[in-house]
């Protein structure tokens, strides 16, 4: 079932360049609930190398978002072997290893949008000079220069989730975890969004794990793509995605494009059948 | 919300002209109000007052009919119930005509109470937030405490004053601790529950943004938890400060107090001095409009500090 995550395309595959960033084995995850047990995640095997930019795709309730939180040290898994930079999830967190980015902005109404951005870095105690230098730099990076003073709810829906990833990024974490980012968003946002992503990704080199249910947007973005279904939560796909790093939004048209994207639906089509 | 109905409001009545001010802008429903009060007042100082008045009459053998009646029910030395200009008088002569030293000047008492009120308020706020701190971060305190903290409310106010001013007196506190402290019993209660709410009012992602810091509790605290709770701290104490008043001037009931409004309302009813204790609680009331309204000046500062939306 599971793909050679190499796959020799046309062009120098992108995925698999890195040394193994979280690396998964027979995971299970259950939670117990008043009337039976549900099973999130199923036997759950998985490696995403740095550099990788990887979508977990699938419906709701397939655990995508249970799997990315796993990863964070947010669920405890019941059994099976997780490790983040080679340790486990609670003490990468304890580290911060990693950045998240959650379904809402998340930010703190009563703080400005520099003072959100500084948030993290107060908790790690660094210098006053260090983060503010550090909220300017990730506040340039998300094109929100001029903002550092504005409070959250005089942004834009947009606006306010580029915030958060700014604040994510500030920790400066070699691992981004994305859950859902831009699902709030219209199309337009949510195209330039996403376009800004992909080149943020290609100049940090971080390494992202992405959660949507949104086909063209794993596509675009991803250089693998996860594919699962639900009850009980599994991997029942996973796609190499080799578009150039420095794609556009025109490559949505393209026949290579619409290949992934039909093996990924292919993939979500299967996975429901089984269901059913 | 509220915001946009005042800007509205505003761009309503800043047209021209007095009168369309009026019909526009809410004086006039107001003042519609306040005129129907003071007329069934007037009305109601004649029903209340005219039988004492036809008795005296009746015994003095005074010629008497409907006009006398009515302008001497309005000017009782003893009324049941005063007329509003009488109390207007009252408090002129008490508030105004006297030096604020002395013992007949309303101004005078009104601080004696409100020194007492501040004190038992600063002590009430302390004592709510600590217990609230409690309640939030320990959870047998939550368990233990809380039932305490609901039962010490069912106990009226007027049974526990008085024990609470002789025990205080045998170990020789008199005078403003004893009120402070009645008033710190009825007023640190809103603040608790406001505060316990407020403290746990962080949702489930601001919790886990903190968590993905590994922030520390005492991080969450003062970074998530106190600022979230601030709006629900304000709303508590706008309540706390005014039950604050009343439980200082409950506490000048039962000692016989020589001097705050307490002390007019007892003195008042000793010598149905009835204009006496009218004007006394139109002090405590205005009193009471005042300290609230401070607490929601201070409020308003510092929720625009908090980037609340104007």
């Amino acid at each position: 079932m599971q793909q050679a995550y190499k796959v020799d395309g046309d062009g120098a595959p992108m995925s698999g360049m890195g040394k193994p960033v979280v690396e998964i084995e027979k995971l299970n995850l259950i939670f117990e609930t008043p009337d039976a047990p549900v099973h999130a995640l199923s036997d759950v095997d998985l490696t995403i190398n740095a550099g990788d930019f990887v979508s977990f795709i699938g419906p709701s309730g397939c655990g995508k978002t249970t799997l990315m939180r796993v990863i964070a040290d947010l669920e405890t898994p019941t059994n099976g072997h997780i490790s983040v930079n080679g340790m486990t999830p609670g003490e990468a967190r304890e580290k911060r290893a990693y950045g998240y980015v959650f379904q809402a902005p998340a930010l703190y109404p009563w703080r400005t949008v520099q003072k959100n951005i500084m948030l993290p870095l107060e908790i790690m105690g660094l210098s006053k000079a260090e983060q503010q230098e550090r909220a300017a730099k990730n506040l340039s990076l998300v094109n929100l220069e001029g903002f550092e003073k504005k409070f959250p709810w005089q942004l834009s829906g947009g606006m306010q989730q580029r915030v958060s990833i700014a604040r994510a990024l500030s920790v400066e974490p070699d691992l981004l975890l994305m859950d859902e980012p831009f699902g709030a968003l219209d199309e337009i946002t949510r195209d330039h969004l996403n376009e800004q992503l992909l080149r943020l990704w290609d100049r940090t080199k971080k390494t992202v794990v992405f959660v949507t249910h949104s086909i063209p947007e794993s596509v675009f973005l991803s250089s693998k793509i996860v594919v699962m279904s639900p009850r009980p939560g599994k991997i029942i796909d996973i796609i190499d995605c080799n578009l150039p790093r420095d794609r556009t939004l025109d490559i949505r048209e393209t026949p290579e494009f619409l290949d992934i994207a039909h093996r990924v639906r292919e993939g979500l089509r299967a996975g429901h059948s089984y269901d059913d | 919300m509220q915001g946009i109905h005042t800007m509205t409001d505003a761009a309503i009545s800043s047209g021209p002209g007095i009168w369309s001010k009026l019909y526009q802008g809410k004086t006039l429903p107001i003042l519609t109000v306040v005129l129907s009060i003071l007329v069934a007042w007037y009305a109601g100082a004649v029903y209340l007052n005219s039988d004492t008045l036809i008795s005296t009459y009746e015994r003095t053998k005074v010629e008497w009919d409907a006009e006398k009646l009515v302008k001497d029910s309005w000017a009782m030395d003893r009324p049941i119930l005063p007329a509003p200009h009488q109390i207007v008088v009252e408090l002129n002569k008490t508030v105004f005509q006297k030096k604020i030293t002395s013992k007949r000047s309303l101004i005078y008492h009104a601080w004696i109470t409100t020194s007492a009120t501040l004190l038992g308020f600063a002590f009430g706020g302390l004592l709510g937030i600590l217990l609230a701190v409690g309640i939030v971060h320990v959870q047998t305190l939550d368990r233990s405490l809380m039932p305490w903290v609901i039962a010490s409310q069912t106990i009226p106010i007027l049974a526990i004053a008085p024990m609470i001013i002789v025990v205080l007196g045998n170990v020789g506190l008199t005078g403003t601790i004893p009120k402070s402290i009645i008033s710190m019993y009825l007023c640190f209660f809103p603040i608790t529950i406001g505060m316990v709410k407020g403290l746990r009012s962080p949702d489930v992602l601001q919790m886990d943004l903190m968590r993905t810091y590994s922030a520390s509790t005492a991080q969450i605290f003062w970074k998530l938890r106190v600022p979230a709770s601030v709006p629900f701290l304000f709303a508590s104490l706008k309540v706390a400060v005014a039950i604050s008043l009343v439980g200082a001037i409950v506490g000048e009931l039962p000692t016989g107090a020589v001097a705050g409004i307490g002390a007019r309302l007892l003195s008042g009813s000793y010598y149905g001095q009835t204009i006496q204790i009218w004007s006394a609680l139109v002090v405590a009331s205005v009193l009471g409009m005042l300290l609230v309204y401070i607490v929601a000046l201070i409020e308003k500062f510092v929720m625009a500090r908090m980037g609340e939306r104007a």
